[in-house]
């Protein structure tokens, strides 16, 4: 039998009250007292879901809005350019009806810069997808811009405003340069507004942070639906394509 | 007067994964438990599965009433409608592929679909699309394609999906060369 969640917040020594509406009338009265306390993005902090994994579990407030915006498209398709995750796979097949289509460009960039050639790149990018123009309801980026260069950043852009339908969703993290060093991130979703972070093997580093009004030039043809700032140093960012939008050629 | 509580310990899987077994009493051989995803994988077939042994190339269609395990080559289709295909670690498959249940500890490249579910074990990987109500990809796998796990409600969005263009993938041809570099790695 699942057990219960009653829990206000369960420290590791166990400490839990005995019974739901005792957690209840508890909460309604310390609820009168104070505002519920919020974490650095901003939410009510459930704690991170105990299934053992130490990777840091960190809140979004962007993403819940990129999961809702799909939920109500029939049979929407999703583009994730991570690496292919058994769980995000679930989660999006399962909870949200998606066809998911995986292209780990963090593999392609990798390789391109382990042999040199990464002014190829914007070139590959172009003929990379399988995918029929307006074909694309949302496209997860994640923090791939973070590791591209100018030219990068910007085909890419390109293909995928070219990629995505109509009001089609685009999520993804830019960093404000608090971050450095080599290797890249795993996002595993846990549900609508946390994701889990693994790092990734990677010899990627990251690239000099971009400003907003370079992202949001070269995000011609969307337009910016959500941005966050989030404590930790870094930008969410949901957009959504305008009507008859075209990228920068 | 406080009565402690016995938490129950989990059993110790890093003796499952290695396969070591516990030194017995002195005298009584031990035998080595064998406990490989390979053999997890095989327990979904009957005993009397077909098996495309390594150094087997077979090309052409492929079709049986029986479930089949890949260890050698094959390229062209497979359709095996009501049963279990297992392409082993050593199998590598250029195919169309049709079955009730799909696990792959080896290498496929072409469409997979599935009526039951696809199971992608940490060895395995996939280049192509992959069609099932249940897809299982293990920390590890390969995959290269689409995900589709056509849930059901779709009967009710099918109108609505009909007015708007169709998110159709090119279709990717079995054994066609793979484009865009090396496959991605699974969480």
């Amino acid at each position: 039998m699942e057990p219960a969640r009653f829990s206000l917040r369960e420290p590791e020594g166990g400490f839990c009250l005995a019974d739901s509406e005792s957690v209840r009338g508890l909460r309604g009265w310390l609820s009168r007292l104070a505002p519920l306390r919020q974490t650095e993005e901003g939410r009510s902090d459930p704690g991170p879901p105990a299934d053992g994994d130490r990777c840091p579990v960190v809140a979004s407030k962007a993403l819940p809005k990129f999961f809702s915006h799909l939920e109500t498209r029939p049979a929407p398709v999703l583009l994730d350019l991570g690496c292919v995750v058994g769980p995000n796979i679930t989660y999006f097949g399962d909870r949200l009806n998606c066809k998911v289509v995986v292209e780990d460009l963090f593999a392609d960039l990798e390789r391109h810069v382990r042999q040199g050639e990464r002014d190829a790149f914007p070139a590959f990018l172009a003929d990379r997808f399988r995918l029929e123009p307006e074909s694309v309801d949302g496209v997860l980026v994640w923090d791939l811009y973070d590791f591209l260069d100018r030219p990068s950043a910007r085909a890419l852009a390109a293909v995928l405003v070219r990629l995505m339908r109509t009001d089609g969703a685009l999520f993804g993290f830019f960093g404000t340069g608090g971050r450095s060093g080599l290797g890249c991130t795993k996002y595993i979703v846990i549900d609508d507004s946390h994701v889990r972070e693994r790092a990734r093997e990677s010899t990627l580093e990251r690239q000099g942070p971009l400003q907003n009004r370079d992202i949001i030039k070269m995000f011609d043809g969307l337009r910016v639906a959500e941005a966050f700032l989030l404590k930790t140093g870094r930008r969410e960012m949901l957009f959504r394509k305008r009507s008859g939008g075209r990228p920068i050629i | 007067m406080w009565k402690r509580i016995e938490v129950p310990r989990p059993p110790d899987r890093s003796r499952e994964a290695t396969g070591a077994v516990p030194p017995g009493p002195p005298g009584v051989p031990s035998v080595p438990r064998v406990h490989a995803p390979e053999t997890e994988a095989m327990g979904h077939m009957d005993k009397e599965a077909f098996n495309v042994g390594k150094s087997v190339v077979f090309k052409g269609e492929l079709s049986g009433s029986e479930d089949l395990v890949v260890e050698g080559t094959v390229e062209g289709k497979v359709e095996l409608r009501e049963h279990v295909l297992t392409v082993g670690s050593h199998g590598k498959l250029k195919a169309e592929v049709f079955a009730k249940i799909v696990i792959v500890l080896g290498e496929v490249v072409g469409n997979i679909t599935a009526s039951e579910k696809v199971e992608l074990r940490e060895s395995g990987s996939v280049d192509g699309d992959v069609t099932a109500p249940r897809v299982g990809i293990a920390e590890g796998a390969h995959l290269r394609g689409s995900v589709d796990m056509q849930k059901k409600p779709a009967v009710a969005a099918a109108p609505a999906q009909a007015a708007k263009p169709d998110a159709k993938l090119a279709p990717l041809p079995a054994g066609a060369p793979v484009q865009g570099g090396p496959r991605v790695a699974g969480a």
